[in-house]
């Protein structure tokens, strides 16, 4: 039975609960919804959460242990001098997964009975043709121990799917049934609902956090992977970043993180000032007619994908910056090279990153209480000086932590870096010159025909990581700094 | 104070410091003052009384044009100040409000140290020459303000960690550090406890010596206590107003007795 089904069968079930549990309450209150303890609907909701989420539950556990499950007998199974010369293990898994899965199409078209798959060897048949009629295509002949540990996965999988429904079914019938029995007019139906939702919510909140700790743990095992390959003296301290694949590639994160940084930096530069006084402008002085068209207009420049920023970046910034730094530009010199450059990147960048700030800005200056503006005002203080004296004190935790997570964003910007400032990793302080960040790195070294043992590739994870902690250092300590002065005005 | 007391409260007729004539004030559309008249003395504490919404508070408001900070609304008729109309077109808002100085409903004091709560208008307006004249201001508003000896050790905490009836007493310290002529309150006694109440009043009170005080209050008791001379508004209109022994004793109106004796409010 497939597992759609399943599942299909378990939200009818919770359906029937519903109605089953709702009706059961209400007879044992002889009709009148007066006497039970909790609305009729808190009934049928008991009797479906209780027959339905546990029966899924176990559902989706069991979904993803039984291949782990399944992989590890079978391969269990497989002797090491079963496995050839220039091959791995890992190899003739795959093997025997497509030749089980071959089976499988086989049978279901019809060309093999059920026995057959099972009892077929080697020997009898030409499984490889077989295999290929039904669109299996495999590299080589199949093995006898390929063939046999594939027919014992299918008996596994076979076996394992059987017993998995069973228990489903079972595990929500008799949930259903517990459920049943205990409706009755004085059960407190409406508390236990409450729980169960808590408990759900907990689940979507700790689904959320798993998986960062997921993301974090992969990362990490990859770094040690890398960090087995490659020095990490040259990683941390090394000056060149320069991957070949012959072997001797120098992989050093320096380059990438001053590039990473001077862009950052050039786009804080635009952003930051911008942002700002955009966000003072919105919030202090116009009226509100301006601000009800100006804060929306502004705020669909956060909407606008990176990838039309980058070419923006490529079509019109670079070449503008060309035209007046590059050979025969405005100028007359020869500052610049291409239209690839820091400045392009932190110029875009900056760009923005301008509603990010602004719209934090913004919400931070109007959550200053009014109370100081007129005290501010009364004592015969302009505008202006209500601002810089009165108000950026009191906002200014919060704006720092507005700038700090802008930054965090433009470290980890990519797009834009990509096709703004070109892809040459180098120390330079000048900005028009081509530089690049970690971010692009990651991607050009995971991109393409990749090796996933070679140090050139796991570097990418070393770089991810780096950045990671780069980015939720700064988020960290914006979280701190707006915390720790919030309320301070209060 | 009782009303006997009242009554026999001496009143010396002082110099007009604030004449409003035919003041209309409209919020949008709706019309929030209607024709009020009322002059204003010097050295002499004027209590605006009247129910939520009648208007005492904008038209307060109106009186160092703080609602000029509020788009919507249109002030109509003359106010003078010393017999200048402050809302003509030479008047400087800003210069007005260091003249006529405002403390407001809730404690609002800046996220900084007592000390720069206290310098900020003398500051801003360039009242000192140098560290020690600023010292000087600063030590003399906090005196005026009856609160020096409790913070003169602890200038450099921040305002904000007073208590409420401190903070006020602050604010009102701040308001007049930049040498006022008029300070207006705006219920500046409504978040207070009683004891820190007592404390404000009696600093309006010696306030009194040196600047006209206008205060709003929703308290009658509060009203009685400070004031001379006492206007009552109702639904925009300016319905009574003088001395305030008369008033409370002797309303000519009959909604100034309704409200008084508690029957409208």
């Amino acid at each position: 039975m497939p597992t759609i089904w399943l599942v299909a069968l378990l939200l009818a079930l919770a359906a029937a609960g519903f109605y089953w549990g709702r009706a059961r309450a209400l007879s044992t209150a002889g009709g009148d919804a007066k006497d039970l303890h909790s609305l009729p609907s808190y009934y049928g909701y008991h009797v479906a959460l209780t027959s339905f989420v546990p029966a899924i539950g176990v559902l989706a556990v069991w979904l993803l242990a039984q291949p782990l499950f399944i992989e590890n007998r079978v391969s269990g199974m497989i002797p090491a001098e079963a496995v050839p010369e220039n091959s791995t293990l890992g190899l003739v898994m795959s093997d025997v997964r497509r030749v089980a899965e071959g089976l499988d199409l086989a049978v279901e078209q019809g060309l093999l009975t059920r026995a057959e798959a099972r009892d077929l060897s080697s020997g009898s048949q030409d499984v490889r043709a077989l295999l290929g009629e039904v669109g299996v295509a495999l590299g080589n002949d199949v093995r006898p121990e390929v063939l046999t540990a594939a027919q014992a996965f299918r008996n596994l999988s076979n076996t394992g799917k059987t017993a998995m429904s069973v228990v489903v079914a079972l595990l929500a019938l008799s949930g259903f049934a517990w459920a049943y029995s205990k409706t009755h007019k004085d059960f407190r139906a409406r508390n236990v609902v409450e729980r169960g939702i808590m408990a759900l919510l907990i689940l979507a909140a700790s689904l959320a956090i798993l998986t960062t700790v997921g993301i974090v743990l992969s990362m990490l095992f990859e770094t040690k992977n890398f960090f087995g390959l490659h020095s990490w003296t040259d990683f941390f301290f090394g000056s060149t970043w320069a991957p070949n694949f012959r072997g001797d590639s120098e992989l050093s994160i320096l380059p990438l993180l001053w590039g990473t940084l001077y862009i950052s930096f050039i786009a804080l530069l635009v952003a930051v000032p911008v942002g700002l006084f955009a966000a003072i402008y919105l919030s202090e002085y116009a009226s509100n007619t301006v601000r009800s068209f100006a804060k929306p207009l502004l705020e669909i420049l956060a909407g606008i994908p990176t990838i039309v920023y980058g070419l923006f970046a490529l079509l019109m910034v670079g070449p503008a910056l060309a035209g007046v730094f590059a050979k025969g530009g405005l100028l007359g010199v020869e500052w610049m090279a291409g239209a690839t450059s820091v400045l392009t990147a932190g110029l875009v960048m900056g760009i923005m990153l301008i509603p990010f700030v602004s719209s934090l800005s913004d919400d931070i200056i109007n959550a200053v209480p009014q109370a100081m503006r007129d005290g501010s005002l009364g004592l015969g203080a302009t505008k202006s000086e209500t601002v810089r004296q009165v108000v950026m004190p009191a906002a200014l935790p919060g704006i720092v932590g507005a700038v700090l997570l802008a930054a965090s964003r433009a470290i980890g910007e990519t797009m834009i870096v990509v096709m703004g400032a070109g892809a040459i990793a180098k120390f330079s302080a000048n900005p028009l010159e081509s530089m690049t960040t970690i971010t692009t790195r990651i991607v050009s070294q995971l991109t393409g025909d990749t090796d996933f043992a070679s140090p050139e590739t796991l570097v990418a994870f070393a770089l991810g990581l780096t950045l990671f902690v780069l980015t939720l250092g700064l988020n960290v300590l914006a979280l701190y700094i707006v915390r720790k002065y919030r309320e301070q005005y209060e | 104070m009782n009303d006997m007391t009242l009554m026999e409260k001496t009143v010396d007729t002082q110099k007009i410091k604030i004449a409003a004539k035919d003041v209309n004030v409209y919020y949008g559309d709706s019309h929030a003052i209607k024709d009020v008249n009322v002059e204003i003395e010097d050295k002499t504490v004027t209590a605006f009384i009247g129910p939520s919404g009648c208007g005492k508070s904008t038209f307060l408001r109106c009186l160092n044009r703080m609602n000029d900070t509020i788009d919507i609304c249109k002030v109509k008729g003359d106010i003078l100040l010393d017999g200048e109309d402050i809302y003509d077109k030479r008047v400087d808002p800003v210069q007005l409000r260091a003249k006529v100085g405002m403390v407001f409903q809730k404690p609002n004091p800046f996220p900084k140290s007592i000390y720069d709560n206290v310098a900020y208008g003398p500051r801003i307006h360039g009242l000192a020459k140098n560290k020690a004249e600023l010292d000087e201001i600063v030590e003399k508003s906090l005196r005026r303000g009856a609160i020096w000896d409790e913070v003169k050790d602890r200038l450099d905490a921040p305002g904000t960690g007073l208590s409420g009836g401190q903070q006020q007493r602050l604010c009102i310290a701040r308001a007049v550090a930049t040498e006022p002529e008029v300070l207006l309150m705006d219920e500046p006694c409504s978040a207070l406890d009683p004891i820190a109440t007592a404390q404000v009043e009696e600093l309006i009170d010696e306030l009194r010596s040196r600047y006209s005080v206008v205060i709003v209050t929703h308290s009658m008791q509060q009203a009685a206590r400070v004031s001379q001379k006492t206007a009552f508004f109702h639904l925009g209109n300016l319905v009574e107003f003088g001395l305030t022994g008369q008033i409370f004793t002797n309303p000519e109106d009959p909604r100034t007795e309704s409200y008084i004796t508690g029957r409208i409010g």
